[in-house]
């Protein structure tokens, strides 16, 4: 195994910038997920590391070695496709052993690699099998075992999931999981679903128009987006927004907001009162605001639009001053349309968002490698 | 009324047009067979469907009402007016048994052979090189690829009949007339546009993550030739197959400028078979069934491939 390195890459079509000047480093057996929404040149960048497209521009290193104008066989690297290219015309042992044959390995070592890796994805009985005779999800492991029955350096996952129905796509998460963590590969998934990178990896690099916006675990992309975007891509519901103003009032910096005031903590406050304009955007998960049945101090006024029960949980739409706001509460919290309920924000988990740039004020702006 | 016999009654005018249309097509073929295993005196005499009638003319009750004669004498080319057998293998042969044998360059045997020498190496030839081809304007990149393939495909336009007198013009510097590699070029080079474009067609729409998966596990762009898209391209290898073997094994012009009559093929000899009056009715018949036999096993044999079906599961389907 071996890490991928890859420096200020950039991939052209035409006029697309699809890969603007990325950089990333993927860690011996790191599992790293490229995250973002169709057309933002997650599968282009993963291409390019592949060699199935040529770069523009700029280095692509796997294990220290400079693979840039290498082609893709010469690259040692195992990738699964979205949509399977397992081989129509060959049976699943055939399939899982090709890339064996390719390296002329002894006979009887393919015999116990393909062996062991139908074993790890449990498809030991189907191969005698053709594709054909396969369902979606054995032909998707069927892919995974072809990929890590050879000895590559990295493994890249171009949304290997997002061909199969919702409960398979769930079995199969555990399973890729369970396995990469077995196999220790450094790999690199692409995917646009959210739930998939939170779940699957160790850091999540979320992209849009070809750039890197944040590279970081799961846990801060999620509580600490970089920026407005972020926020509002990653988490069901997505973060809310709010108009924010601030304000100094007898020495302590206060955020009107929503109607009503709330009280930065002290580190917030330094980074806000160094703004040059005071508009600023408060950006707040659904599930770090408590809900109040009765007025307190720094409780905003807000009422209910819509509830909708989730099973676990309630999910609650509401008016707060001229914008709408989701909140999350308990699934036995009782509310009907049109109730007026007051709204604690937990000021420790807020975003503060610079209202010109959409990025977070804290945040460093260069994505971290 | 049931479903069932709705959908059987709802079916009875389809089969009747496709069985009409049937026994329209087979109807002469038929016709043909059937006078070609009769004795030349019933041809000349009756039609072929009185074969199964009772005889009217008392002499010629104790002919047979079916021989293989006639077929004998096409294969050695014999065109008297008596079996092949009583003529020429008797202690003195007729006159006109001279140059007839199986391997005379009258007969349909030597022609038979003459047939197989030209088409097989001028069908395998063309299919090669346009899957060489098709496979490099599907999934090579290299300069000008859109370029050429339209050069290509618009090279069909060019009728053959056009370059029949430059080609023997340039055949006859390189002394090429006359002989089977002559026509094998000639059939390969009006091959190969109609098959290029064909196969890049089959072999483009073939899904590129399958190569691409290959190229990464490690093979070449050879390899990717040999061991995916030939084999996924079966089907329609097979059936160009069939179309161009069709094409050559029929032929008589190209033949016949280039081979003429000291090489001739099946389809020279069988023009030959039938003198300028109108006699060997019952030479031509036998000779084009001869000819008939080798295009029915082809087809016959390789006519499964013409069902896709083989690419049923590369992708999600």
């Amino acid at each position: 195994m071996a890490e991928i390195h890859v420096e200020s890459v950039r991939k052209t079509f035409g006029k697309v910038k699809a890969v603007w000047d990325v950089d990333l480093t993927v860690h011996d057996r790191e599992f790293v997920v490229l995250l973002g929404p169709s057309g933002c040149g997650k599968t282009t960048l993963l291409r390019c590391i592949a060699g199935l497209e040529q770069v523009d521009q700029g280095r692509v290193f796997i294990g220290q070695r400079d693979v840039t104008d290498l082609p893709p066989r010469r690259r040692q690297i195992a990738m699964v496709f979205q949509n399977y290219a397992v081989f129509p015309h060959l049976t699943v042992f055939e399939n899982v052993a090709f890339g064996l044959r390719m390296q002329h390995r002894p006979k009887d070592e393919i015999k116990k690699r393909v062996q062991s890796a139908a074993e790890l994805l449990h498809i030991e009985n189907l191969l005698d099998r053709y594709p054909s005779q396969l369902s979606g999800g054995q032909r998707q492991r069927v892919a995974v075992a072809r990929a890590i029955a050879v000895d590559s350096l990295v493994l890249l996952m171009d949304e290997p999931l997002s061909n199969l129905d919702a409960l398979l796509r769930l079995e199969m998460r555990a399973e890729l999981k369970r396995l990469l963590r077995e196999i220790e590969a450094t790999t690199l998934y692409v995917t646009h679903d959210q739930v998939e990178a939170l779940s699957l990896g160790d850091r999540i690099a979320v992209m849009r128009d070809g750039q890197i916006l944040q590279y970081d675990t799961p846990l801060n992309v999620y509580d600490k987006p970089a920026d407005l975007f972020i926020g509002g891509f990653i988490g069901n519901p997505p973060m809310n927004f709010l108009d924010g103003e601030v304000r100094t009032e007898d020495g302590r910096l206060i955020v009107r907001t929503g109607g009503g005031e709330i009280y930065p903590p002290p580190e917030a406050s330094a980074v806000l009162s160094r703004l040059k304009e005071p508009s600023v955007l408060v950006g707040i998960r659904a599930e770090n605001i408590e809900t109040l049945s009765a007025p307190a101090e720094d409780a905003l006024q807000a009422t209910v639009l819509v509830v909708e029960p989730l099973g676990s949980h309630n999910l609650i739409t509401m008016q707060l001053g001229p914008e709408q706001i989701k909140v999350n509460t308990d699934a036995d919290f009782q509310a009907q349309p049109g109730q007026t309920i007051w709204l604690r924000l937990n000021t420790d988990k807020i975003r503060w968002i610079d209202k010109a740039s959409g990025r977070a004020l804290d945040y460093d702006v260069s994505p971290q490698s | 009324m049931s479903d069932k016999a709705k959908r059987i009654l709802g079916s009875i005018p389809l089969h009747v047009v496709i069985i009409g249309l049937c026994i329209l097509w087979l109807l002469p073929t038929f016709g043909l067979l059937i006078t070609s295993l009769r004795p030349f005196q019933d041809i000349n005499e009756t039609g072929w469907w009185t074969a199964f009638l009772s005889r009217r003319d008392p002499e010629a009750a104790d002919r047979p009402r079916f021989t293989l004669n006639n077929y004998v004498a096409a294969l050695v080319g014999y065109r008297g007016r008596k079996t092949y057998a009583e003529a020429c293998l008797g202690e003195n042969p007729d006159p006109d048994c001279a140059g007839t044998g199986l391997m005379s360059p009258q007969g349909m045997g030597r022609a038979f052979i003459n047939s197989l020498l030209v088409t097989i190496p001028a069908t395998i030839l063309p299919v090669l090189f346009a899957a060489f081809a098709a496979y490099a304007f599907s999934w090579l990149e290299f300069r000008g690829r859109q370029l050429l393939f339209a050069i290509l495909v618009g090279l069909q336009v060019v009728p053959l009949q056009m370059t029949l007198i430059p080609i023997y013009r340039v055949y006859t510097k390189f002394g090429l007339n006359g002989t089977f590699l002559g026509v094998w070029l000639f059939h390969t080079g009006f091959g190969l546009p109609y098959a290029i474009y064909l196969l890049r067609n089959f072999i483009g729409s073939l899904p590129r993550d399958v190569f691409e998966s290959a190229y990464l596990d490690g093979a070449s762009p050879w390899t990717a030739f040999f061991r995916l898209a030939l084999p996924l391209a079966t089907p329609a290898i097979a059936s160009l197959t069939i179309f161009q073997f069709l094409w050559v094994w029929n032929d008589l012009l190209v033949a016949l400028v280039f081979l003429g009559g000291t090489t001739p093929v099946l389809t020279y000899q069988i023009s030959n078979m039938v003198t300028s009056l109108g006699a060997g009715w019952h030479l031509l018949t036998a000779a084009a069934f001869i000819s008939m036999v080798v295009p029915l096993i082809v087809f016959f044999s390789m006519q499964r491939f013409f069902v896709r079906g083989i690419l049923a599961g590369s992708v999600k389907g």
